[in-house]
């Protein structure tokens, strides 16, 4: 599903030059259930962005589903982003204008599909993170859980192949993040190749394979003995 | 429609701003509006009191040499005979339709009722010449007829017909002019616009019975073929030379002849309403330029906070063009709302002023108006639209770049 091959990536200032991604090779299988793990600066929110089509690499080869991912024009990303890739944020990033359904219902209108078709479908996923009575509520009057899981109803409505999530449980108390952690299992076993980009011990132990990275580099990729015995 | 419910549910967020903003615009096409409006109607009024005259009249009077010419001493006052009539039709190609005008001023009585009013010695073709009127009922001009046979026939104004004759019918009727009696054989209903009115008699039975020395000081023509302002100067010219041979004087000498032309007055105050008309548009623009800027601070003001939001509807797949399309759709929305306000209010006002005026001019119609129909036309409407397309796009366009260049990853970084 995701392979990478020397991805190199270096921020410019002013006076300094970062590179924060030094060489990374990683092979990542359809339907894998993968965290990455890493201290702050370390690379790990670089490499998502870069997964994600939101943020460019300076060498190496990145294919996504067996298409190379390089030299991207704007219009390009935006597509894939759309057709192959969800994302989930630390901090939700719903539109707070815009009550839960039509959060759920974006990534459709940028398909094309009309309203009455998008509202339904919208409806659907949010009946399935069990939000349904929410529907018409603005983000501003829900509870951080419920807010997750409107933006994973979000991330997964257009089908994705990939889903990204960025410290997805970094702004929740431990009894929610238990529950986001579980619909994202229940996510993947229903074949969505997941990333969780965390610095919790708690969600990295929830996936198959968690992969540590330390300035710039990987350091070791870790299978969970619990899931291999499953 | 599905962007244009994007947009409006971003603008009812911000009611007050939107329509604060928006307000400029209408202000702007309103200016431009009513400019053009009061230019059109500054305009309108002049050239009406242009148009119930035939607009290629010329008319000459001998005025008194101011220079010394073939041995004659300057300070003569000069006159017309028929010599200069003969020889202007012969070699003025353009002039047709030239009369002489023998100008008596005389007493005109009927009955008990009297007047003194200016008596002209005109040939038929002076009704041409100065586009006289005559209703149904109303007689005619003196005709080929009446010259022929030196008749004693007179066509008085309205005015005059109004003071001799009150509500009886004149024609028919016996007036007398100074001591000898004409028949009044039409009534001339043009409005003049100042002075108690003319008579008019036939020029043979003027010169005749009024004129002895057979001099007069007035001739008038009509011109044709001339159209811009240089051949009219010219055109003057070569009039002046021409009656300059038979009259002597001096063909440089500015006192002692002149012409009245009325193509070249009516070129002359066109072209100041055409002035008029481009400073009251660049002022209108300027006006309209204050309230694009208006609008597009505002979109910047829109996309720096809406950044977040964009740059999660990037995340979400939005292709930069569809950004880019809805920020400018958003810009014309709002001129074209609140251009098009502007532009109703602005039709409404000269509509109403326009209604306020013809009720006063029906109320008083011999009035000299220098101010009539102060409306723009659907051209102009037109105009304002694309004007206000035109400036939606330009006002949009700068902040939907920016909007563009927006990164996710920076975008959802910020906190707010």
């Amino acid at each position: 599903m995701i392979k990478l091959s020397g991805i190199n990536k270096t921020y410019y200032t002013e006076a300094t030059s970062l590179h924060v991604l030094k060489g990374i090779d990683l092979h990542i299988e359809p339907g894998d259930y993968v965290s990455i793990m890493g201290a702050s600066g370390s690379g790990k929110s670089t490499l998502l962005n870069i997964l994600g089509m939101l943020d460019n690499y300076d060498t190496g080869d990145y294919y996504l589903n067996n298409i190379l991912m390089k030299d991207l024009s704007e219009r390009q990303a935006a597509k894939y982003r759309n057709e192959m890739i969800g994302f989930v944020f630390q901090s939700f990033n719903l539109i707070n204008f815009k009550n839960a359904l039509e959060n759920v219902a974006l990534p459709l209108y940028y398909r094309k599909i009309s309203r009455k078709k998008r509202n339904i479908i919208a409806m659907e996923y949010l009946d399935k993170m069990g939000l349904k009575d929410w529907a018409y509520h603005l983000p501003s009057e829900m509870s951080g859980g419920q807010k997750q899981r409107v933006a994973i109803a979000r991330a997964i409505i257009s089908g994705p192949k990939v889903l990204l999530a960025d410290e997805p449980t970094g702004a929740l108390d431990s009894k929610t993040t238990e529950e986001v952690m579980q619909l994202l299992t229940e996510l993947n076993k229903s074949g969505i190749t997941t990333i969780i980009v965390t610095h919790e011990k708690s969600v990295a132990e929830a996936t198959k394979k968690v992969i540590h990275i330390k300035d710039g580099m990987i350091e070791t990729i870790e299978s969970n003995s619990k899931h291999l015995n499953s | 429609m599905d962007i244009l419910q994007e947009i409006w549910s971003g603008l009812k967020r911000n009611k007050l701003r939107t329509i604060l903003t928006g307000l400029s615009v209408s202000w702007g096409i309103f200016i431009l509006i009513v400019l053009l409006g009061a230019g059109n109607g500054l305009k309108n009024g002049v050239t009406s009191n242009f148009s119930d005259r035939s607009t290629n009249t010329v008319q000459l009077w001998p005025g008194r040499t101011s220079l010394p010419y073939k041995g004659y001493q300057s300070g003569r006052s000069l006159s017309f005979t028929e010599k200069e009539l003969k020889k202007v039709e012969l070699e003025v190609t353009e002039a047709v339709n030239e009369t002489p005008i023998v100008d008596k001023y005389l007493n005109i009585s009927y009955k008990n009722e009297y007047g003194s009013y200016s008596v002209k010695g005109t040939l038929p073709h002076y009704e041409q010449i100065f586009n006289l009127k005559f209703d149904a009922d109303g007689g005619r001009f003196i005709n080929e007829t009446d010259m022929l046979e030196n008749r004693k026939v007179i066509v008085i104004d309205q005015r005059i017909k109004e003071v001799l004759f009150k509500e009886e019918s004149p024609l028919g009727k016996f007036v007398k002019v100074d001591q000898v009696m004409f028949q009044v054989v039409g009534v001339n209903t043009k409005k003049e616009r100042w002075g108690d009115g003319n008579a008019y008699i036939p020029y043979s039975t003027a010169q005749m019975v009024f004129n002895p020395n057979k001099k007069f000081y007035s001739m008038a023509m009509i011109v044709e073929g001339l159209e811009t302002k240089e051949e009219n100067e010219q055109f003057n010219d070569r009039l002046k030379e021409n009656v300059s041979q038979t009259m002597l004087f001096d063909p440089k000498d500015t006192q002692a002849l002149w012409i009245n032309n009325s193509q070249q007055n009516y070129l002359q105050t066109m072209s100041i309403f055409n002035g008029i008309s481009l400073f009251v548009l660049i002022v209108g623009i300027f006006t309209l330029i204050a309230g694009v800027v208006g609008v597009s601070n505002i979109m910047l003001v829109t996309v720096k906070e809406r950044t977040r939001e964009i740059g999660i509807r990037k995340a979400i797949g939005a292709p930069p063009a569809q950004i880019l399309f809805t920020i400018i759709l958003e810009s014309i929305l709002i001129t074209a709302i609140f251009g098009y306000m502007g532009m109703m209010a602005g039709i409404g006002i000269t509509e109403v002023v326009n209604m306020v005026m013809e009720q006063s001019a029906a109320a008083n119609p011999s009035g000299m108006s220098v101010f009539k129909n102060p409306t723009v036309n659907l051209n102009y409407v037109y105009f304002s639209t694309m004007i206000m397309i035109v400036a939606g796009i330009i006002a949009g366009y700068m902040p939907a770049r920016k909007a563009v260049k927006i990164k996710p990853i920076e975008a959802m970084r910020d906190e707010n």
